[in-house]
């Protein structure tokens, strides 16, 4: 019988410090054992527990893409006893990964569809995974025009900069960065709250268009009644979800929305399946 | 079906004799309660109780349980890897259980073994041990099986079933599993042929006595939103001071928390029981509690056993009726009364009552 509670034993290749707070740190992990790299294969959306061991598990978002070869990549926000330990880390500790683990965003339903990324904050890493796997030569052409909204408090706050710098220059996915302020004269990208470049920048709705949105809880509120007025569906909004977390697997009880699991149901989500359901997140 | 009568001149030879085979667990009495314990050899199970305080389920599933062990010692080859804890599945039997305890180890075996995930802790512990059933024949007051799809003469997860007749059991033979038990115990004569016909009328007079119901045929058509939104459990959780005597009694709560815990060089990662009752379960790093207050807490755990569970499963309750968070509840909350309001709830009903 397979344990679904042992992780993968890997090993810290790479950290990378994300935003200028220090707070957000990138890892990217190599498994220690050939195969288990094979055996952990995902899609764009998934999750992970990290083991840090002698301190116990976090669920995190995998950052890096299935087309992306050799590690995964996991960014993590400083917030508790594991996360603090795990940034006290250096290049080379042995840990583990379980996973991967949930549903992914809806890649069967959005292949052949427009596709518009909002995001906010440190919640940008799933959906970094999914624009890697997007605009691998392979899977460009299964989609059809992607927008990508991305807000930061500060210019310094923004994740994976390098990478967004790219995709601007890229002319086959339109990125909208955007900032609540910010003090340097040459930046060149938007100013304002993550809702109100959607309203301005975000295309209009049709049946082709599908939005997932992935951020904090108050950019997701007042996010939410612009898709509205540019005539998203709720089930034309796709989300992610974050709960506590110890098992991964729907067992230990405690990340339930009704009767969906976050970690074994989700942690994708239509807006329409959770308007059906107690909003415990 | 076959039925052995056990003379209880018999009895203590028999149990030692399962012993030399199986790790045997029965209920034992301390000061005032029962409970399921490891039997030592030659230790009797007393069959003299009503039900326990605590109910089976650490007999499958241990309040506390190492699952891996590590070390942190970088000098050891494998430091920070984790190794699975050696495990005991070797046969182990629990005499004395009562049908509504044994019939909840099902209800939970829809969580732990599932298409996509086995928890390999829970399903070897299950599938390693005999569920010896004593069917009750003075249920107790609090007891509302018949409702909760059990029933004090029930036969659903036992491997046998004992009915007390005076000087002897009855032992009703229903798996294999059970007429192995029986035989390693050297009880093997037939009863007589009215035997079946007897504990028919014992288990229909006992299920006559059982004094309180539940009605859960509405729950499944309710909608979730709006029993959720409901007025009551204001009124419901009013009392609750989230000690969790509830959770930690019932059979059939399952949630657990997964811990590490270092011992100088060296750790090992556990699970516990936990409870949704505590504003611990939920909480977020960042300090968010999406069931932070204790009415959303108290709400959690009945619609998780009567709703919930309900949808997911298309299979009753998660609840068998046993009565042990009615009996120790500190504040009188009481899930027969808290069930038949969600079964009976009308959102468009008024809530004022009538002038």
């Amino acid at each position: 019988m397979l344990n679904p509670y042992m992780p993968y034993p890997v090993c810290i290749d790479e950290i990378i410090t994300e935003t200028e707070d220090r707070n957000l740190k990138t890892f990217k992990f190599v498994f220690l054992n050939p195969g288990d790299e094979d055996k952990f294969s995902y899609r764009a959306g998934q999750f992970a527990e990290l083991s840090v061991t002698g301190k116990g598990e976090i669920p995190i978002g995998i950052a890096s893409s299935p087309t992306e070869k050799g590690f995964v990549k996991f960014t993590v926000n400083k917030v508790g006893l594991v996360s603090s330990y795990l940034h006290s880390m250096k290049v080379g500790d042995i840990m583990g990964i379980r996973g991967p683990l949930g549903n992914s965003y809806p890649w069967d339903t959005l292949e052949g569809k427009n596709v518009v990324i909002i995001g906010g904050g440190f919640a940008f890493t799933t959906l970094r995974s999914s624009i890697i796997f997007m605009l691998d030569p392979a899977n460009r052409k299964k989609f059809k025009n992607i927008n990508v909204i991305y807000g930061a408090r500060t210019p310094g706050m923004l994740l994976y900069r390098d990478e967004l710098a790219a995709w601007e220059k890229r002319d086959d996915i339109n990125m909208h960065i955007t900032v609540d302020a910010v003090n340097d004269p040459d930046w060149k990208y938007n100013v304002g709250f993550v809702p109100a470049i959607t309203e301005k920048k975000a295309p209009n709705a049709d049946a082709d268009t599908y939005a997932i949105i992935c951020g904090p809880p108050v950019m997701i509120k007042f996010t939410q009644p612009v898709l509205d007025k540019l005539g998203y569906g709720h089930d034309h909004i796709i989300m992610s979800l974050e709960n506590r977390m110890k098992c991964g697997i729907g067992m230990c009880g405690r990340c339930n929305i009704g009767k969906e699991f976050v970690c074994k149901d989700g942690p994708v989500f239509t807006l329409a399946q959770l308007n059906a359901t107690p909003r415990e997140y | 079906m076959k039925v052995i009568k056990i003379d209880k001149n018999d009895w203590a030879g028999g149990i030692g004799k399962i012993q030399s085979s199986y790790r045997l667990y029965g209920p034992v009495k301390g000061d005032a309660f029962h409970d399921f314990k490891a039997l030592e050899k030659g230790e009797l199970p007393d069959l003299n109780f009503f039900n326990t305080r605590v109910s089976p389920k650490s007999v499958v599933y241990p309040q506390s349980e190492v699952m891996f062990e590590y070390s942190l010692d970088e000098k050891d080859a494998e430091h920070h890897i984790l190794k699975d804890a050696a495990k005991d599945y070797s046969p182990k039997a629990v005499l004395g259980i009562r049908p509504c305890d044994a019939a909840s180890f099902l209800l939970v075996k829809r969580n732990f073994d599932t298409p996509e995930y086995k928890d390999p802790y829970w399903i070897r512990s299950y599938e390693a041990t005999t569920f010896v059933g004593y069917a009750c024949n003075n249920p107790c007051s609090t007891c509302f099986c018949t409702t909760a799809g059990s029933g004090p003469f029930n036969e659903e997860g036992l491997d046998v079933l004992l009915v007390d007749e005076g000087d002897c059991y009855y032992a009703k033979v229903i798996t294999s599993k059970g007429e192995n038990l029986l035989n390693a115990a050297g009880w093997k004569t037939e009863a007589d042929g009215g035997a079946p016909d007897k504990i028919a009328a014992l288990g229909k007079e006992a299920g006559s006595k059982i004094g309180s119901s539940v009605a859960t045929d509405q729950l499944k058509d309710k909608k979730t939103t709006e029993l959720y939104e409901a007025p009551f459990w204001e009124d419901v959780s009013f009392a609750c001071i989230n000690c969790g005597t509830c959770t930690y009694l019932c059979p059939t709560c399952w949630c657990f928390d997964i811990q590490d815990e270092n011992s100088g060089c060296s750790g090992v990662r556990m699970r516990n029981w936990d409870s949704c009752m505590f504003p611990l379960f939920t909480i977020h790093g960042t300090g968010h509690n999406p069931r932070g207050t204790k009415l959303q807490r108290v709400r959690q755990r009945f619609m998780h056993k009567l709703k919930y569970y309900v949808d997911k499963y298309d299979n009753g309750i998660q609840c068998v009726g046993c009565g042990r968070c009615i009996r120790s509840c500190p504040v009188n909350i009481d899930i027969r009364r808290v069930c038949d309001m969600m079964n009976s709830y009308d959102p468009k009903a008024c809530a004022c009552p009538a002038k």
